[in-house]
């Protein structure tokens, strides 16, 4: 039986940080590469992204992942991708030829490329898909567990609630979705306008779901948040996050969903980055 | 061609593990009742859902299972679009999309539940391939065929029940992207798919009663389109007709148009299609088909046929 990384060895933090720190630098670095992209989204999931992957998901042998990651906010894919390079199942030169045209990485993620799961990019697909894969993993009654990042922007779309009855029609209780709330849609904060959108956890747990809110920045408490639930249905962690997390410029500035630093703000953020902890 | 293919499906499920049927609040007809009850955990209803039933079905097939998502024909497309394109086409899932009532089938339900745009549309998609079988033994070939196939998705569009089988003086046998004569003829061809291939047969019969021979093709997979097949008709046939149940943009009738100007044929093209309308008519699919001006009786008089 395979056991998550974060129970074989206690969770460190200390090692998190600094690895979410490298993260965070290595996207300001492309950052410069190219004129847009979703630097404050992939910020606001860094954490979150690093604890399923450093947590939560377990490997075989062979080094194959038994479990799946899912990024449903696709234009959060710039962590999965400095992720995925560190864990060499993309190579330094995927990156550096991130949105060109020999390359083969966008700014949303694109199924088939290693470690990528599914074609993200438009909202409100990614549950669905998580949650056939959940249920077919039943049908093939394996013990793989389904992990799906979502933004709480995409918890506008319908869509998502028809995956959200679904997964509990079924019981799936191998699929782990994360909300990475951080307020924000590509325009303003949500909460100004969309105040029948709250509370989160009641309305996760009326569908049928296990809900849990914690901190999105303390990877501890995400990963106790699913080592520790009741089980039985599926789970849903609404994690609370700061947009742009990291760079005092960028934190809950809504311009920061597309903008792409400049040569000053490049430098501020890589100064800040190495200043303080995320 | 709903039971046939029930029927055909039950049997295949029953040796591959693989296959499953996702719908969306429709009764499950024939055969798929009975693989139900044996399998009820590769029967997923999604309820009044049409988003998740593509979604899922996306998902699963990326987990290695052989989805079949299945309802009225336009709810599988139009409702949703996007998880269609992206989910299915963009991903490139192998995943069977079972449209029922294509055309104007539920002739007293109104447009709502008129798939007049759907053969169109599912083939303006790139990836997505097009079947519509034009009798229950065209759907028996053509549900084997998506059941293994490894290329992509499918748009599998039948008719309801009670569909006649006009396939089986056929020579050759079904096969995917091929068109396939149904009856043979020499100085006319008619061409068609899905159910109306019957109207195909009726103006042949009127063509014979006038002294004419004219053979009747059946256009079965409209994407990939055979256009070696149909140049080869357009070529061989001095008058060539397309009869279809489908709105004019994006049909047979257009592209059967467009390939004749690129091949610089000489023979003569009549088309007939569903109207690019909503009509306001409720009555038997033949009385839809008629406001739509495709009875018999329009088309025969329409090509002089007294």
């Amino acid at each position: 039986m395979l056991t998550p990384p974060a129970l074989r060895n206690a969770f460190d933090t200390a090692a998190a940080r600094e690895r979410c720190r490298r993260y965070r630098r290595r996207i300001l670095d492309i950052s410069q590469q190219v004129t847009a992209l979703h630097v404050a989204p992939a910020f606001s999931c860094a954490e979150i992204t690093d604890a399923i992957y450093h947590g939560l998901m377990r490997q075989d042998a062979d080094g194959a992942y038994r479990d799946v990651f899912l990024m449903s906010k696709g234009h959060g894919c710039m962590i999965q991708y400095v992720i995925l390079e560190e864990k060499s199942i993309l190579s330094r030169d995927d990156l550096a030829l991130y949105c060109r045209p020999n390359g083969r990485l966008g700014a949303h993620p694109d199924y088939e490329t290693p470690g990528i799961e599914a074609s993200t990019g438009s909202l409100g697909h990614g549950l669905g898909m998580a949650t056939g894969q959940a249920y077919a993993e039943k049908l093939k009654d394996t013990d793989t567990l389904i992990y799906c990042v979502l933004s709480d922007g995409e918890f506008q779309e319908g869509s998502t609630w028809e995956a959200v009855m679904m997964a509990a029609n079924l019981r799936l209780d191998n699929l782990i979705a994360f909300m990475d709330y951080n307020d924000f849609g590509g325009l303003e904060r949500m909460s100004d306008g969309h105040q029948a959108f709250y509370p989160l956890v009641p309305k996760a747990e009326a569908f049928g779901w296990e809900a849990v809110e914690v901190d999105g920045h303390d990877e501890e408490a995400m990963v106790q948040a699913v080592l520790g639930r009741r089980g039985g249905r599926p789970l849903l962690v609404v994690c609370r996050t700061v947009k742009g997390k990291g760079i005092s410029y960028m934190e809950n500035v809504a311009i920061w969903h597309y903008r792409s630093p400049n040569k000053e703000e490049y430098e501020q953020g890589l100064k800040e980055l190495s200043d303080r902890a995320p | 061609m709903r039971n046939r293919f029930a029927d055909t499906f039950y049997e295949l499920g029953k040796a591959d593990p693989r296959l499953c049927v996702v719908v969306a609040d429709i009764s499950p007809a024939g055969s798929i009742a009975k693989f139900r009850n044996e399998f009820p955990r590769r029967f997923i209803n999604t309820g009044v859902s049409e988003q998740i039933m593509i979604g899922m079905a996306a998902g699963m097939a990326q987990r290695g299972l052989r989805p079949f998502a299945y309802t009225i024909a336009t709810f599988t497309l139009y409702r949703p679009f996007e998880m269609v394109r992206d989910d299915l086409c963009y991903q490139n899932l192998p995943v069977t999309i079972v449209g029922i009532g294509g055309g104007v089938t539920y002739s007293t339900l109104g447009a709502t539940h008129h798939a007049q745009e759907d053969v169109s549309i599912a083939c303006s998609i790139p990836n997505m391939n097009v079947i519509a079988p034009c009798d229950p033994d065209e759907t028996d070939a053509a549900t084997r065929w998506c059941a293994q196939q490894q290329i992509g998705p499918v748009y599998l569009r039948l008719g309801k029940a009670g569909e006649p089988n006009l396939s089986k003086d056929a020579r050759t046998p079904w096969s995917f992207g091929k068109v396939r004569i149904l009856r043979e003829g020499d100085e006319v061809c008619i061409l068609s798919y899905g159910p109306i291939t019957k109207r195909a047969f009726e103006v042949s019969d009127r063509f014979a009663k006038s002294g004419r021979s004219a053979a009747v093709a059946s256009v079965h997979t409209l994407k990939p389109l055979d256009r070696d097949g149909i140049a080869g008709i357009l070529k061989r046939f001095a008058h060539v007709i397309v009869i279809e149940e489908c709105a004019p943009n994006g049909s047979l009738s257009m592209r059967v148009k467009e390939l004749a100007w690129e091949r610089q044929s000489g023979c003569r093209l009549d088309v007939f299609t569903l109207r690019d309308e909503f009509i306001h008519c409720y009555g038997s699919h033949d009385d839809l088909l008629a406001a739509h001006g495709l009875s018999t009786a329009k088309i025969c008089a329409n090509l002089g046929l007294g």
